[in-house]
């Protein structure tokens, strides 16, 4: 990454437009890049934003559905503007500090885990040249980068001094660190047919056909799928993988003492969370932004991510919850077993060449 | 292997907390997520239901006995009418016996769809929940239909009923329970083989047979356990000996048994309502009692099978026209306190399930 910055070598538009113009001014190449890159943070700090709100609205009105409820319905049509109004009840709400909380850790934890959530977005490819940074290294920063929100969950639950959180920062970071390793391996598999890391030569890789998918990847591709969603169903802190914020166990789980803002923060890195494997499921084994040409391209990476969502959206109001022994018994016995056999196997036919 | 210092912790689960469904306590000795110790403590809801009768007419006493178990009142304001009627002897018309085990049957099946809901969602599954609460409804309609009132109803009266059923009363009611019959398919289908229901449910909490007696636990929690005893059949009251039913047993005492009883109790009350609807006569539905009825001195005792289990009044008259004592007699009271012999070898969200599938309602802990 030296010499000419690897940011929108293919975007067009805004941004561009920006850096030409600066660069027009005479100001010297670092300035140059410091404004821009603050411009560009800011436009998906505001887009993932708004991504959190809809789904948090969505979410909402799934489980409505499922549940044969309506669901939020005054604010607008469909209540579509309700998480707006909660986000501004919210921003207002009184901050309520427990006395006997570690303040550091306690005031560190949400940043943490808020800011976590969105640096994985450096590296996700929106669609066609839509991408802040191509790294070389793109699947790998995320699944490093995402692992903070373990640190952050265990920050939360002891800064709290509150036992029900501990218990749920405790269960979070088990199960967090488990099932890591059956996530990354199933990430493995496309890896090693890709033979690259950057998130935008996988979608290379896949582009043509939808046979060309890596989910049709016969044998490998669809367990390697499945394993994936698990995993990161797990990953996502969603039931039936829940434990941590156990509600009928552990009342909030590690969240419980925060209020207000910094509240608000660990509930939008959720839903960031969520549609972050989302978007890395569809990335990996949906084709990403591939489709047909008449639809643009991040359009299609949308659709794709926002059905995995729908699919986690759906596990949540179907399934119980698991218990702890039975969640890493889980982790450890079965799917760790099945995604390194399919690691291996995948290696063993990449290395023959049996694929197409 | 050197083993890592730990040290115990103690939680309070409640008396605010999601899962205790009311507010009654645990104190938890936890070793990790492993429970060390159970410490069930009562006394949070104390609202001294049995002292206020005490200071009332008979007759006043029914709205006050209905908070004792909101979740099944037609139960208890049947046991109380039932006890005074035995103190004083009073003939009940035929119609009315019909309307109350026709009530009482439509309670119980509206209660064990609360407990359908409840605990699925005490086992994370939310939308189980919205499903039993959907079809309980109907129930609360008919309920409102007949006596005004959705929760509390005061329905039963000393020598009868309150009022007479409308006429929309019968079909309105038969179509009830063909759609609870019909649903009940779809709640098996959602969680009876989820393997993830069956791994938080089954060979848990396992409470044998002779602990259950011991504890004088009663209800679907001791059929579950294996002991074929319901006061219905063992010790009839009302006209329960004219209906042909069957009293569900199941034996391996654990969670998914004291589930799966509850819903075969729906199937059957279904059958003694349909029994009672086709057999329900003409007739008075109250007999002639005084407001102020003196029943003689002396005491009863009358028990009752309600959705949870024995349901028990006593009852001691001077002779004066309120009672000198009431004792309401709560399953739930039984089922808390057996919570510590379900042993150690559990997890926190072993105790949530248990507690669940006991269907432990606080006021009658705590009276």
């Amino acid at each position: 990454m030296t010499g000419k910055p690897v940011l929108f070598i293919e975007l067009y538009g805004l941004f561009h437009w920006l850096y030409e113009k600066l660069q027009a001014t005479g100001l010297s190449q670092a300035w140059v890049n410091i404004i821009t890159y603050t411009a560009l943070g800011l436009a998906i700090f505001t887009l993932l934003a708004l991504v959190a709100l809809f789904l948090v609205w969505w979410e909402r009105k799934i489980s409505a559905h499922v549940q044969q409820r309506f669901g939020p319905m005054r604010h607008g049509w469909h209540g579509w503007y309700q998480t707006v109004m909660d986000a501004i009840k919210l921003l207002q709400k009184e901050d309520i500090l427990v006395d006997t909380r570690d303040r550091l850790v306690f005031f560190w934890a949400p940043v943490i885990c808020f800011v976590a959530a969105f640096s994985a977005y450096v590296v996700m490819p929106w669609g066609k040249g839509l991408i802040v940074a191509d790294l070389n290294i793109g699947i790998l920063y995320i699944m490093a980068i995402t692992t903070f929100t373990v640190i952050s969950l265990l920050m939360a639950g002891w800064g709290s001094n509150n036992k029900y959180a501990l218990l749920g920062g405790m269960r979070s970071a088990a199960q967090m660190v488990s099932y890591e390793v059956p996530l990354v391996a199933s990430v493995l598999v496309v890896v090693i047919f890709v033979g690259s890391l950057s998130m935008v030569d996988i979608v290379k890789a896949q582009s043509g056909l939808v046979f060309n998918w890596y989910i049709f990847r016969i044998p490998f591709g669809p367990i390697a799928f499945l394993t994936y969603v698990t995993a990161a169903t797990a990953e996502a802190n969603r039931t039936p993988f829940d434990i941590p914020e156990a509600e009928q166990e552990l009342v909030a789980g590690y969240n419980i003492e925060y209020s207000g803002m910094k509240f608000a923060m660990f509930f939008l890195a959720e839903f960031i969370n969520l549609f972050t494997v989302s978007a890395i499921a569809a990335t990996l084994f949906l084709g990403g932004w591939n489709g047909w040409a008449f639809i643009p391209s991040w359009l299609w990476f949308l659709v794709k991510t926002l059905g995995m969502v729908l699919l986690l959206m759906l596990f949540r109001w179907t399934y119980p919850r698991l218990r702890v022994d039975q969640l890493m018994e889980f982790a450890w016995k079965f799917l760790v077993p099945v995604t390194f056999a399919n690691l291996i196997v995948a290696g063993v036919f990449r290395y023959l060449g049996w694929y197409w | 292997m050197v083993e890592l210092p730990t040290e115990e912790f103690v939680v309070n689960m409640g008396p605010q907390h999601p899962a205790t469904h009311g507010v009654a306590r645990l104190i938890l000795t936890l070793d990790g997520e492993k429970i060390v110790k159970i410490e069930p403590v009562i006394g949070y809801l104390h609202r001294a239901i049995e002292k206020v009768c005490e200071n009332r007419t008979y007759a006043q006493c029914i709205p006050i006995i209905d908070r004792f178990e909101y979740v099944t009142a037609m139960s208890c304001n049947y046991a109380f009418s039932l006890a005074a009627e035995k103190l004083a002897g009073i003939e009940v018309p035929e119609r009315a016996e019909y309307l109350r085990v026709i009530m009482l049957e439509l309670n119980r099946i509206a209660s064990h769809l609360l407990f359908y809901g409840v605990t699925a969602m005490d086992i994370g599954a939310v939308t189980p929940f919205l499903y039993g609460l959907r079809e309980r409804e109907l129930i609360v309609d008919l309920f409102e239909m007949t006596c005004g009132q959705r929760l509390t109803y005061s329905y039963n009266r000393i020598g009868g009923v309150s009022r007479d059923i409308p006429k929309e009363f019968i079909p309105q009611t038969h179509e009830a329970i063909k759609i609870i019959g019909a649903k009940l398919s779809d709640y098996e289908g959602l969680l009876n083989e989820n393997p993830i229901w069956l791994a938080r449910t089954r060979g848990i909490g396992v409470l044998p047979k002779e602990t259950a007696i011991a504890y004088g636990v009663s209800g679907p929690v001791l059929r579950a356990s294996g002991v074929q005893y319901d006061i219905r059949r063992n010790d009839p009251y009302s006209i329960y000996d004219r209906f042909d039913f069957d009293i569900p047993v199941r034996y391996h005492g654990d969670c998914y048994d004291r589930y799966l009883l509850r819903l075969d109790e729906i199937r059957q009350s279904i059958r003694i309502i349909t029994q009672a609807l086709d057999g329900l006569p003409g007739g008075e539905i109250r007999a002639k009692v005084s407001p102020n009825f003196k029943p003689p001195p002396g005491e009863v005792y009358s028990r009752i099978e309600n959705s949870r289990g024995e349901m028990g009044i006593y009852l001691v008259s001077d002779g004066t026209k309120k009672p000198l004592r009431v004792k309401a007699r709560g399953s739930s009271y039984n089922h808390f306190e057996v919570l510590p012999q379900f042993g150690t070898n559990l997890l926190v969200a072993d105790i949530v399930a248990i507690f669940a599938t006991l269907d432990i309602i606080v006021p009658e802990i705590d009276r």
